[in-house]
């Protein structure tokens, strides 16, 4: 079976980003970029699937601009096979890139695509769903569990007040949370490896897709402050506050 | 345009997030209509329609609705999206599995977790885990939407007296099937809604340390919530994250004991209207956000706070 992992380049998650004082987005120049978390996830899922004989080959595939090579670099260090790039560097909303994974699965013919929840730069939560839409698969989001067997998956999903369990009929879509799995770290003689690992390059034009933007942003800004807090001294001056300054006990 | 706002239900009960995703609806401006869906799901309906400002409830009834799996579910929003020139979801791990398969579907792009509406066609969403804020506009003929909940007041539960239309159940799309549901049982109010939160973090040091925070809820009638620190070391379930990748929570008052205040963690629960942090590292991020922070050991305040109370 192959499995199809999308990755995405973002800023690294320990950076607090900082808004552009002419609010046309945040500054991202000069600024640690790394593997988007939930991706991570989803290439050591996959390579769980190898390691296990269920997954024959994985295809890590990012869309944007050249240096996404390095994100599918470290994807091939994990454990993918090889890598596609759909290089632009047009901005890409996840309905673009959404359309671009099809023509990729179109032409990759996979039984399964693991996708990251969300990526924590747009925090969109859109990408797989659009996808699993786009090809008429079934889709399970927020994996914690993902057991396949024959032609169905079944897939344990984090909910609101639990844990939901539904099983898919092959191809299908699977998005990952959190638990799912702890990514291991890559090892230098593995990155070196992944430097030999094929990776062909691609365009949005040469897939046939319209990746024209859909949303227009008009600014980005920082978020309100919160006023500056204050330090009590004991439980008695909180308790104090909390009654007769604040009113919320 | 008419407002197509999807419910979401435990089957007996409209779930609050509803009476949240129909206020941002009205701010919108139009008429606004409520898509119940499930199976044996009349009780939920007739709710619906007595909320306030709701035009009319389109009751979808059926067995392939009752489980609310994602390929039905969508379908059967797309089956009556017509006409329709916004479609609203709340941002819940049910909303967010279904919105993005209907905005695919009908070729437009979706307004994930809207914190704001400035116009029908423009609203302002976070991003980079609430360290910025986005305005967008959207040109697309249909405008799919997830709210983010906590940032709209809930409209009236009464009130409102819409008529209930039945409309024709989707088949089963035949991809997917309903396995089981593990539903954590709690007595305590359901976290995102709370009007007060206590959460623990890696600094309570152990599940049965985390304990210790139960009488401190109880008598604030407070949900407990916990920092991702604290359900990957298991002292915590994980469906009491509040974070970037866990519940988004927006309550009266937010108690964080012993929370570093990772940004993580703060894109969930910032928008609180009152920030008590106890943390014995006066250097802990948590108390550039808190209104009242107290520097020192949890073991000591937590008990001392809750007999003072």
């Amino acid at each position: 079976m192959k499995v199809l992992v999308p990755v995405k380049r973002v800023v690294d998650y320990n950076v607090k980003v900082r808004v552009k004082s002419d609010q046309s987005g945040v500054d991202i120049a000069n600024v640690k970029m790394s593997m988007n978390p939930f991706d991570e996830i989803a290439v050591e899922e996959a390579t769980r699937l190898k390691e296990k004989s269920v997954a024959t080959e994985i295809v890590a595939v990012s869309c944007g601009i050249a240096q996404c090579q390095e994100t599918l670099r470290t994807a091939m260090a994990i454990g993918a096979d090889r890598s596609i790039l759909v290089q632009t560097d047009a901005e890409l909303q996840p309905l673009a890139v959404a359309k671009l994974l099809k023509a990729v699965v179109d032409k990759e013919q996979p039984q399964l695509v693991i996708l990251g929840k969300q990526a924590i730069d747009d925090d969109a939560n859109q990408t797989g769903q659009m996808l699993a839409a786009l090809l008429d698969w079934p889709q399970a989001t927020f994996a914690s569990k993902v057991e396949v067997s024959g032609d169905t998956a079944t897939v344990t999903r984090e909910i609101d007040g639990g844990l939901e369990t539904v099983s898919l009929k092959l191809p299908a879509i699977v998005t990952t949370d959190l638990r799912l799995n702890e990514p291991r770290y890559v090892t230098l003689p593995n990155i070196m490896k992944a430097k030999k690992k094929p990776l062909d390059t691609t365009t949005p034009e040469e897939l046939g897709v319209d990746a024209a933007p859909r949303l227009k942003t008009l600014k980005v800004a920082e978020p309100p402050a919160r006023s500056a807090g204050v330090m009590v001294a004991d439980v008695a001056a909180l308790v104090d506050k909390l009654k007769n300054e604040a009113k919320v006990i | 345009m008419s407002i197509l706002v999807i419910a979401e239900h435990d089957k007996a009960q409209l779930r609050g997030a509803t009476l949240n995703a129909v206020a941002a609806a009205q701010k919108i401006g139009g008429d606004v209509h409520v898509l119940v869906m499930g199976q044996g799901v009349q009780a939920v309906a007739d709710q619906a329609a007595k909320l306030a400002g709701v035009g009319k409830v389109l009751l979808a009834d059926g067995p392939a609705l009752a489980e609310s799996l994602a390929e039905n579910v969508a379908a059967q929003v797309l089956a009556v999206a017509q006409g329709y020139g916004h479609i609203v979801f709340a941002a819940t791990a049910e909303g967010k599995n279904v919105a993005p398969r209907v905005a695919a579907k009908l070729d437009v792009a979706q307004i994930s977790d809207i914190v704001a509406v400035e116009s029908p066609d423009t609203f302002q969403r976070p991003i980079y885990a609430g360290n910025a804020i986005a305005t967008v506009q959207s040109a697309d003929a249909v405008k799919v939407i997830t709210v983010r909940t906590t940032a709209f007041d809930p409209v009236a539960a009464e009130g409102g007296q819409a008529s209930v239309e039945a409309v024709d159940a989707v088949a089963d799309s035949g991809l997917s099937s309903f396995v089981g549901r593990e539903v954590a049982k709690s007595d305590r109010p359901e976290l995102a809604g709370a009007a007060v939160v206590v959460s623990g973090g890696r600094g309570m040091g152990s599940a049965d340390n985390f304990k210790l925070l139960e009488p401190l809820a109880d008598k604030l009638g407070a949900a407990l919530g916990a920092s991702r620190a604290a359900v990957d070391a298991g002292y915590a379930p994980n469906d009491w994250q509040v974070g970037q990748t866990g519940k988004i929570v927006a309550p009266q008052l937010y108690i964080a004991v012993g929370i570093s205040g990772a940004i993580q963690h703060l894109a969930g629960m910032k928008d609180s209207k009152v920030i008590v942090a106890i943390n014995k590292d006066a250097e802990a991020p948590i108390f550039s956000v808190a209104d009242y922070g107290l520097v020192g050991d949890l073991f000591q305040v937590v008990p001392e706070l809750t007999k003072s109370l």
